[in-house]
């Protein structure tokens, strides 16, 4: 709640909103109304192929099975990372809130500055997660694999949006187009971010007397990290 | 007052520098003005989309004739001797629908009259964010011109109809409009739809927090209900659109296949494999119904105020009118399969649908009855905008009834995609929808141009445009029933249609009548600005805020003090009143109850 919010309402009669929030607030949370209903979009569709397809649709677990650095066979222990991440940015980024509650800059500074570098890190996770996604010729690229209980060289294709080794083309189409999407969000969400935390660094904030600017951005952080746990559901849980 | 309040009455301070012509005319942040902006606009591509129209349904009615005025509009590639050829036809048809739907009826309605009323009739000095207003309009703008331009490059515009059902809007091979046309009309509509979400952001939030003192929820005129939940279908339909527009430009771009099965064209395989168009239809719909209402809701609103103060009684049932527009609102995301009955859908999810279609038809006549109603032994005064008001409701009877009709599973089989559902949309919601704007033009021209219109072209251009659009598609229900197909170039290679050529003439002449009065309108419109009868403070003795605003427009609309409220928007009439009209911000006299809440004082 903002530091000038109106408790409601008895015989409210005019004048503000029956929400008690700011003007800007409130934009930001009809815009994330509107946003939530893209990205239905996007997963109805995913849910309306999925279902047309069920008997083909590769499971989640025989696709995300890698590890960085390793060839170990951990099935979406990756993208779980990237989840927990994620989470955990949306942690920092309430006490970046709190702490603009309290007027309180450096508390602002550190926990914007996590959660930057946490949007950073997620950001960076579905750039690997791509890379060893997409084999962009038909030829393929050898691989070292765990096929059936045991490490093999093999000829790897991947998946792109024409192509997909693991089976309907369509799933790749999905993959990217939806996580495409939410990495977009993310990228500006990031880019926010950074723009903000120079701005608390210049004291802009400061001189406006409040930091409800990082509550706004703050709305937008959670949405995108609420979207992503739907993702993560529909796409590789489920 | 609150934080909101003292903040707009800076905005309104820091307003009072003179200013140039530029951020006057051009670059405005100021609602009055973007409002203006929107009404001008609309007009030019309503003008542009009733020309084509008059085209089409002159090669419709006689596909075999040569016009010279085909050749003199549309060059040697399109209409060669005055033959139209097929492709521009059907790329006429297309941008005639999407400007009609998105940019006049949608942007042009909305926009025009929810910037010029709702900071008025909420009694608030300017919209929410007046610096977002503005970028709606100039998206808006954008979006129109390169929508209007896409008519005129070398390959035509898109052509699949205003739907844009894959595959001839995916394949940029398809046909010729499926190309370069096709790319135009993604990046309009999506600058379209940036406006669309800025615009209704900004209503939203100004209807709910920057309402005056006294201003409660049920104290607000139902043009401001009807405004805002409009813009509420809109910013939770519009991204549905944009999503389904976004796998779109993939299938078109990228290679993708969402909605492109195996397809062959010319005998070769396309490399698309597995993807369903169905998918399209349904993301479509999901936004396109809701967008009717979006579309009519606005009209709706501007009909209930128009209605009530031409009648000098209060509107009949206003809370069941306010609940009306909810139930409307709630249902509209609920039926958008009743445009897909012959997909191959299970019929019982088709059984689902004919419900919930047939439910709106609740809601929609309880409107229709309040109009009748609140016209009921009223003192009725025929202004052009209050006849304009009565074409409406009748419009929305006569199209809401077909509705019931094509409601039905069994009954829509039959009737899908043929002249039965042309008529109907345009009846209902086309025709419903444009009245009520003209109707709005008449009624608000004071309030925007600070001048009256004349009265008597008025009623000439009601006329003729009523006897006119009843006209054209009154008869294209005979069309529909004898089985002609809508969108078809020509029908003369069927002899089973030989006998109906003489219902397309007649729907034809009537389009060009109905074409020819809205010269009419444009003159009255464009000559009463600079000419006409000057305005008084309150000509049609109305209770909304807007008619206490001074005469002449002022930044933040009302001087030092912003007006406050103490009673419902429908005081008319009221018995044991000196004058036949109680303006809002006049105070209960001892005793006196405010109607709007339900009697409690």
């Amino acid at each position: 709640m903002s530091s000038h919010a109106i408790a409601k309402p008895q015989g409210w009669e005019g004048g503000t909103s029956p929400f008690g929030a700011s003007t800007g607030k409130l934009f930001m949370w009809f815009f994330l109304v509107s946003d939530a209903l893209s990205f239905t979009g996007l997963l109805a569709a995913l849910g309306f192929m999925r279902h047309k397809f069920a008997d083909i649709w590769p499971n989640a677990t025989d696709v995300f099975t890698h590890l960085p650095f390793t060839h170990a066979h951990l099935p979406l222990f990756y993208v779980g990372f990237m989840t927990f991440d994620l989470i955990l940015s949306s942690v920092t980024m309430v006490l970046a809130v709190e702490a603009g509650h309290r007027c309180d800059k450096k508390g602002v500074t550190l926990w914007l500055g996590l959660t930057i570098l946490g949007g950073a890190i997620f950001l960076g996770s579905q750039v690997w997660e791509w890379a060893i996604f997409i084999i962009g010729s038909p030829e393929g690229a050898m691989r070292t694999m765990f096929v059936e209980g045991h490490w093999i060289q093999q000829v790897f294709h991947g998946a792109n949006l024409q192509y997909n080794e693991y089976g309907h083309t369509l799933y790749a189409n999905f993959f990217f187009t939806i996580t495409g999407f939410h990495g977009f969000h993310v990228f500006s969400g990031v880019v926010i971010n950074i723009i903000t935390f120079t701005m608390v660094l210049r004291g802009v904030f400061e001189k406006r007397g409040h930091y409800e600017w990082i509550e706004k951005i703050g709305l937008y952080w959670h949405f995108v990290d609420l979207v992503w746990v739907f993702v993560f559901t529909f796409f590789y849980l489920l | 007052m609150s934080h909101d309040h003292t903040h707009s009455e800076q905005h309104h301070d820091a307003h009072h520098h003179e200013e140039s012509f530029i951020s006057k005319y051009v670059f405005s942040m100021d609602h009055k003005m973007i409002a203006r902006q929107f009404l001008v606009t609309a007009i030019f591509m309503a003008f542009a989309a009733m020309v084509m129209s008059t085209l089409f349904r002159l090669q419709i009615a006689w596909p075999d004739e040569k016009f010279a005025v085909m050749n003199w509009l549309l060059g040697d590639k399109w209409a060669l001797g005055g033959k139209m050829s097929p492709e521009i036809y059907l790329g006429l048809v297309t941008i005639h629908g999407t400007i009609l739907v998105f940019f006049v009826l949608t942007g042009g309605l909305s926009g025009t009259f929810a910037n010029l009323l709702i900071p008025y009739q909420v009694g608030s000095r300017d919209m929410a964010s007046p610096l977002l207003n503005m970028l709606s309009y100039w998206f808006f703008l954008i979006g129109a011109i390169i929508m209007l331009g896409s008519v005129f490059i070398p390959t035509g515009p898109a052509a699949p109809g205003w739907t844009i059902y894959p595959p001839l809007s995916a394949l940029p091979e398809a046909m010729p409009g499926s190309g370069m046309g096709m790319t135009l009309w993604l990046i309009s509509m999506t600058l379209f739809i940036v406006s669309a979400l800025l615009a209704g952001l900004n209503y939203i939030i100004t209807v709910l927090n920057l309402r005056t003192v006294g201003m409660t929820m049920m104290r607000l005129p139902l043009t401001i209900w009807a405004l805002l939940v409009t813009a509420i279908l809109g910013v939770l339909s519009f991204p549905v659109l944009l999503s389904a527009c976004l796998l779109l430009v993939f299938d078109r771009v990228l290679g993708t296949s969402f909605y492109l099965s195996d397809i062959y064209i010319n005998g070769t395989p396309l490399e698309h494999a597995g993807g369903s168009p169905i998918l399209f239809q349904h993301l479509f719909w999901f936004l396109g119904h809701p967008e009717v209402y979006i579309i009519i809701l606005p009209a709706l609103g501007l009909m209930s105020e128009i209605i009530s103060v031409n009648s000098r009684k209060p509107i009949f049932g206003y809370r069941a009118m306010v609940g009306s527009i909810l139930v409307i609102a709630l249902l509209s995301f609920v039926v958008w399969g009743h445009h897909m009955f012959v997909t191959g859908m299970n019929p019982f999810l088709g059984s689902v649908f004919v419900f919930t279609t047939v439910l709106i038809a609740i809601p929609s006549a309880v409107k229709a009855f309040n109009y009748i109603t609140t016209l009921w032994k009223g003192t009725i005064r025929f202004t052009p905008a209050m006849l304009f008001a009565i074409g409406a409701v009748s419009t929305f009877i006569t199209g809401g009834v077909t509705g019931i009709i094509l409601a039905d599973a069994a009954l829509d089989i039959n009737l899908h995609d043929t002249y039965f559902v042309v008529a109907h949309f345009h009846i209902v919601m086309g025709l419903s929808a444009i009245l009520a704007m003209c109707g709005g033009v008449y009624h608000w021209f004071p309030k925007m141009y600070l001048r009256m219109m004349n009265k008597k072209l008025g009623y000439a251009h009601f006329w003729l445009t009523f006897i006119a659009a009843y006209g054209v598609f009154f008869p294209q229900h005979f069309l529909g029933l004898a089985g002609v197909p809508r969108r078809y170039y020509t029908n003369s290679a069927f002899p089973l249609f030989e006998n109906l050529v003489n219902i397309e003439e007649l729907s034809t002449w009537f389009a060009i009548l109905g074409a020819a009065a809205q010269f009419i309108f444009f003159f009255n419109f464009f000559y009463s600005i600079f000419r006409g009868e000057k305005a008084t403070k309150n000509p049609w003795g109305s209770n909304t805020l807007e008619w206490t605003t001074p005469v002449e427009h002022i930044h933040g609309n009302w001087g030092e003090k912003l007006p406050v409220v103490h009673r419902w928007a429908y005081d008319y009439s009221k018995p044991g009143a000196a004058e036949d009209f109680i303006p809002q911000t006049v105070p209960l006299a001892p005793g006196e109850q405010d109607e709007g809440r339900g009697g409690h004082p």
